[in-house]
């Protein structure tokens, strides 16, 4: 660890977040042990090329007919905190469909499903780290956090570093939207650490007549928080 | 070259199955491998309710100790487990080596959960390695809660409860 990098606590979010109420029974109480990572932690599954297939990053082609809403690209680069990419490895996303509706039985949100869209995806980054998704522009939805909360369209991501240190799970948020503001979820986060999480707008990714594009690049640095004293 | 700024972590909300569950990968080993073993358990809140929101994964050596690509194209050494409406899970795999002097053989594991902002981070230790456990550097800089990382020999597999707060706190890492 060098001194340029942050502290991890100035990255990721804490585990107790009063305004994310389910964290109120799912945070340790006791101090994180300071684990110098061993063997285990420093290394990582390798996820072959027969694990994915070149389809599963397209998400409108899931089905027999196209989903309904505003068809998107998502793409960007998985590097590490130096900004060396990291090629070959796993990249998970999940996301409602254009209505805010996730193809889930536990979504109770009355908009309605799409028989064509799953909103499941997935792809092994490039030899320069490179990813790339196409999909619908998720929608809003309503969660029962606190009165009239809604979340602001996001698609979750789910990476792969080259170790067990790097592995992460986050959000995709999208540019300008004003639910942001309101998200206790993305603002558990630092506030200078918040707009890393919110993709680009890009021309050059958007197909015309076709697709808006969005840039996203995920960068792991294979910290955790920072220990709590006892 | 600038440096890029690390992305910080999110929850991964209550509908992680619609991404996860292509990949619910239990079974390391088929449980007829020789030497296969079973570690089960199941996860619980503050109050002790059961999560059936919670995905489990773990990671750990081949019996050599090795990890990939050393390992082999047979071993990835990774397990994912979506827990079930009673918030328990299981993973069938093969006790892993030793990979580093005095180091007593453990899995490592992950705990994703809604209400989680960041995923949890644990070692699973085996019950049946006094001796080794006793000498493992990590184990003894825990102290008396080093017996929440150990997994209790039960009848056919090692139990392994996570309990991520109150009174049977499991031990959690950060680095
Ligand atoms: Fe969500």
């Amino acid at each position: 660890m060098t001194d340029t990098r942050e502290r991890a606590s100035a990255i990721d979010p804490p585990y107790d977040a009063p305004d994310y109420h389910s964290s109120g029974l799912r945070h340790p109480t006791r101090p994180l042990f300071a684990l110098h990572a061993g063997p285990t932690e420093l290394h990582g599954p390798v996820f072959g090329e027969t694990a994915v297939r070149p389809a599963d990053a397209d998400l409108t082609t899931q089905h027999a007919g196209e989903p309904l809403g505003e068809r998107i690209i998502v793409s960007g680069r998985l590097l590490d905190d130096g900004g060396r990419p990291i090629a070959g490895q796993l990249v998970e996303i999940w996301q409602t469909n254009s209505a805010g509706r996730y193809a889930h039985g536990g979504d109770q949100h009355p908009a309605p499903l799409d028989p064509n869209f799953t909103g499941a995806g997935r792809c092994l980054t490039g030899p320069d780290g490179e990813y790339r998704f196409v999909s619908i522009k998720p929608g809003a939805y309503p969660w029962r956090n606190h009165p009239n909360a809604w979340r602001p369209c996001h698609i979750h991501f789910s990476v792969f570093g080259r170790a067990f240190t790097e592995r992460l799970v986050t959000q995709m948020y999208f540019p300008g939207d004003p639910l942001l503001a309101l998200d206790p979820i993305y603002n558990a986060v630092s506030e200078p650490a918040r707009p890393r999480m919110v993709s680009t707008f890009d021309l050059g990714t958007t197909i015309e007549e076709w697709a808006l594009g969005y840039q996203f690049d995920v960068v792991v640095n294979g910290h955790l928080a920072t220990p709590m004293v006892g | 070259m600038a440096v890029p700024a690390p992305t910080p972590a999110q929850t991964v909300g209550p509908f992680f199955r619609i991404g996860f569950a292509w990949l619910d990968t239990p079974e390391l080993v088929a449980p007829s491998h020789p030497g296969a073993i079973r570690i089960e358990g199941a996860v619980f809140d503050g109050a002790g309710t059961p999560l059936p929101d919670a995905v489990l994964e773990i990671f750990q050596a081949d019996p050599e100790g090795r990890f990939p690509p050393d390992s082999g194209p047979e071993w990835s050494g990774f397990g994912r487990c979506l827990t079930d409406e009673e918030g328990r899970y299981h993973f069938v795999s093969v006790k892993p080596g030793s990979v580093a002097p005095e180091s007593a053989p453990h899995v490592a594991m992950s705990v994703f959960a809604r209400g989680l902002l960041q995923r949890l981070v644990t070692r699973c230790y085996f019950g049946d390695e006094t001796d080794a456990n006793g000498r493992d550097p990590v184990l003894r800089t825990i102290g008396d809660r080093a017996t929440t990382l150990v997994a209790a020999v039960a009848e056919g597999c090692y139990r392994f409860d996570i309990h991520i707060q109150g009174d049977k706190e499991t031990a959690f890492f950060a680095w």
